[in-house]
């Protein structure tokens, strides 16, 4: 089979289409969360997925509700991470762990209650990207504008703030408000990439690609460029290779996704 | 009659009910260089922060240029160097024209967008800390003294009217912390910049700043050098060598 034979089916079109979108967002976002030592909080919030994905099930949504449903529970939650740190004084990732188990253990009793685990949970869990429907495309495509316009608008301050907070706030930027912003961006984000990856993989697409242009950068604008370049190449590689290969796609590419941060630490050791 | 560009009126501030700071008031004046000085924990750093609006004040009132802290927005007016910002993460991946760039921000409103007086800008204030050669070397890979220079670049691309400088070469060796002091020192005497400098070397704090803030959680003594030496109190403070020792220096 050639490669304009693969390219001819409508659900790799859609696959590849969505999945650049989205690694070129969750790459975007890594470069800031990994600088600032949130990492985990794609992980935290794609828990919370879970429990609103095992919700929509329960009532039988179709595929394309069951993402839009879980963007207001995992917005809520990106807030409540970041009051439940502030309020009661403890660190981020405390933070993100309380909010994630408690989202792991909702969706665990709904699944429960809506007869155990089947097929449809499993595809959130682990990711089915070859199964995105035309719906969810357009549903990606819209969040991918909004995402990407507010990133693009807030460059500078995401740049500063990232860089020193509190030089950030003597520039007269609203530190607390950008950090809102970012962590709601990434609750899109999951939303968004829960498909692709799974639930489970989620936070390796925010961090590999991120991780893996660090080591390459000289500048913070070429380590998002960088950033974005191997996300996207990881999501169509592994989409290709899965494949062929007829294994699981959120899996391979997670697995392309570390070939590539081991090439690009390799490259920087080499470089030296 | 001089305006005082900072002026702090019963000041106090507590962390989890400890006062870190109690009753500050003082002023200070356009074209001051006043060196901050006082034992660990005593509240040098917070007293910057709440003048910088980073603590908020438990009780009293601090004005910036005349205007109250909350409702200060000449940012670009204020160059800020914060203590430690020397050991951030070393990957940051952002070069030192970057880092200096992202000073030109407080002049901006949405969406802050960079412009060719920025550049200009930043072209003049790394060339004025002479580093324009390494403007594209990433932050993290410069030494000590480099990267201090480049934080003080950024500090500076505004061409601030008051610098706060918090400990601002504990990781220098001596001969770049001389030049660092003689940069401020010209800053001062020439271009006629603020410089308030936190540090806890008492001892040499008297070649370079004019007047002297001592503090250990409330004003001790504030005042010139001058008052300072004559001062029976700091006497009594410092002992008559340690006294001695910073009159000699100044």
């Amino acid at each position: 089979m050639t490669l304009a034979d693969i390219l001819h089916f409508a659900f790799l079109q859609r696959a590849l289409l969505a999945g650049t979108l989205i690694a070129a967002l969750c790459s975007v976002l890594g470069v800031f969360l990994v600088l600032r030592r949130l990492s985990l909080i794609g992980d935290g919030l794609a828990h919370v997925t879970f429990g609103s994905v095992a919700l929509a099930l329960l009532f039988r949504f179709q595929s394309v509700y069951t993402s839009i449903a879980a963007i207001p529970v995992v917005l809520i939650s990106a807030v409540g991470i970041l009051k439940i740190a502030e309020k009661a004084r403890i660190f981020g990732d405390a933070a993100i762990g309380i909010v994630s188990s408690l989202g792991i253990a909702c969706g665990i009793m709904l699944a429960s209650l809506a007869g155990g685990f089947n097929v449809d949970l499993f595809s959130y869990l682990f990711g089915n990207i070859l199964s995105i429907s035309r719906e969810e495309l357009i549903v990606t495509a819209i969040l991918f504008v909004i995402v990407l316009l507010t990133v693009a608008l807030l460059y500078n301050e995401l740049f500063a703030i990232t860089f020193e907070e509190e030089l950030a706030a003597t520039s007269g930027i609203r530190v607390e408000r950008t950090n809102n912003i970012l962590v709601l961006l990434t609750a899109l984000t999951v939303v968004l990439a829960m498909k692709v990856v799974g639930i489970m993989l989620i936070s390796a697409l925010l961090i590999l690609p991120a991780v893996s242009a660090l080591q390459l950068a000289r500048g913070f604008k070429t380590a998002i460029f960088l950033s974005v370049c191997i996300g996207v190449a990881s999501v169509i590689g592994g989409i290709f290779v899965s494949f062929l290969l007829n294994i699981p796609t959120g899996a391979t590419i997670i697995i392309c996704n570390f070939f590539l941060f081991l090439a690009s630490s390799l490259f920087k050791r080499f470089r030296r | 009659m001089q305006v005082d560009v900072i002026s702090i009126k019963g000041l106090s501030f507590a962390y989890q009910g400890n006062y870190v700071l109690r009753d500050i008031s003082f002023g200070i004046t356009a074209g001051d260089y006043v060196g901050i000085v006082g034992p660990n924990g005593s509240g040098k750093s917070t007293l910057m922060r709440c003048i910088l609006g980073l603590n908020a004040a438990e009780q009293g009132e601090i004005s910036l240029f005349g205007a109250t802290q909350a409702s200060f927005a000449e940012w670009h007016r204020i160059g800020y160097l914060p203590q430690g910002l020397q050991l951030f993460n070393p990957n940051f991946p952002a070069t030192v024209e970057e880092v200096v760039r992202l000073g030109r921000l407080s002049r901006k409103r949405f969406p802050r967008r960079f412009d060719h007086s920025d550049s200009a800008a930043v072209a003049q204030s790394l060339e004025m800390m002479g580093i324009s050669s390494i403007r594209d070397k990433l932050i993290g890979e410069l030494s000590g003294g480099l990267r201090q220079r480049a934080l003080l670049a950024r500090a500076l691309v505004n061409e601030p009217d008051i610098l706060i400088l918090d400990e601002p070469t504990t990781a220098l060796d001596p001969d770049t912390r001389e030049s660092f002091y003689a940069i401020l020192k010209d800053l001062n005497k020439n271009r006629g910049t603020t410089v308030i400098l936190v540090t806890h070397d008492s001892a040499t704090v008297g070649l370079y700043a004019s007047r002297l803030l001592y503090l250990d959680k409330r004003i001790l003594f504030y005042g010139t050098f001058k008052e300072f030496c004559a001062s029976d109190d700091m006497t009594g403070l410092f002992g008559h060598q340690g006294q001695h020792l910073i009159c000699h220096m100044h």
